[in-house]
């Protein structure tokens, strides 16, 4: 495939998941922060975020799963990925991460353990899509194109 | 319409939500970042950086702190409010005890106004949802243009 071929898939791509909700605007400002002198920037943060995320699922996971649940605690651990999958734009999980902690307020075990299973799928989700997003980009590289600027108003 | 890149110049093109802004990088603005988080540590980082701000990075509140105490100084204080060691709430009262010279700004998670409320009123000049944006630093940079 040619690199004009890939970098309309790209964009192409890349529209799909913000018009999935996948994605929001705050992903393009992450995008408009990278330059030449920081050219992996994206890729870090979005790895930052894999590394909370994962660690907050488990500990929730954990949480949910003692005898007598401590829903402040629950509540803070969701509060934390709400954080950061909202400074990256990974809207579906930081939505599935509102209606969690409606539930950790009302304290009911049986809501919170199906938000559990539902953000744990929005993050999987959007963690295979942003990871074949930093695909597509590599292999633009690594053919001697550059990464297209993603438009606004689509 | 394409996103511009940053000019070479003092002066760059920024496009903040469709419109464009001219973005005066040429400043002497000091900033420290109070946060816990990585991912935060990072993303205000640049962001701060690509307005020409020079950032300094703490991870808790007790260390900010120690640094106005020892003599640092900051145009601006963004600080978060859940750290470990000591919160942006009690770091808060404490740098408005010593008297800090500063813009004390909250950067929060937490979107309950009750919550903002209460992290206000440990002094903060201004308290903002995460996460920061082009707006939001803008707004800054004029009141501390304002203030100096």
């Amino acid at each position: 495939m040619e690199v004009g071929q890939m970098q309309g898939r790209l964009v192409d791509y890349t529209k799909s998941l913000f018009m999935e909700g996948f994605l929001d605007g705050q992903f393009l400002q992450l995008q408009q922060l990278q330059d030449e002198s920081n050219p992996d920037f994206v890729v870090e943060v979005v790895s930052l975020f894999f590394d909370d995320s994962e660690k907050l699922l488990n500990d929730l996971t954990m949480a949910l799963d003692q005898p007598n649940v401590d829903f402040k605690k629950v509540d803070a651990h969701v509060h934390q990925l709400k954080g950061s999958s909202s400074s990256i734009g990974a809207q579906r999980v930081k939505n599935g991460c509102i209606a969690f902690r409606n539930f950790c307020e009302e304290q009911n075990i049986e809501a919170c353990l199906r938000c559990l299973q539902q953000v744990k799928q929005e993050y999987y989700l959007v963690k295979n899509k942003l990871e074949a997003l930093f695909r597509l980009e590599q292999q633009i590289v690594a053919a001697g194109g550059s990464i297209p600027m993603m438009e606004m108003g689509f | 319409m394409v996103l511009g890149k940053g000019a070479s110049s003092s002066l760059s093109m920024n496009k903040v939500d469709g419109a464009e802004e001219m973005v005066d990088n040429s400043n002497n603005f000091t900033v420290l970042v109070a946060d816990d988080d990585p991912l935060i540590q990072k993303l205000h980082e640049m962001h701060l950086k690509k307005f020409g701000l020079k950032v300094q990075v703490v991870e808790n509140g007790k260390k900010a702190v120690d640094l106005c105490h020892f003599g640092a100084t900051f145009n601006l204080i963004l600080i978060d409010k859940e750290m470990p060691v000591m919160d942006g709430a009690e770091a808060t009262k404490e740098l408005q005890a010593m008297g800090v010279n500063s813009l004390i700004v909250g950067v929060t998670s937490r979107d309950s106004p009750y919550e903002k409320q209460a992290f206000m009123e440990a002094g903060l000049d201004y308290c903002f949802e995460k996460p920061l944006t082009a707006d939001k630093i803008n707004f800054l940079l004029q009141e501390l243009n304002k203030n100096n």
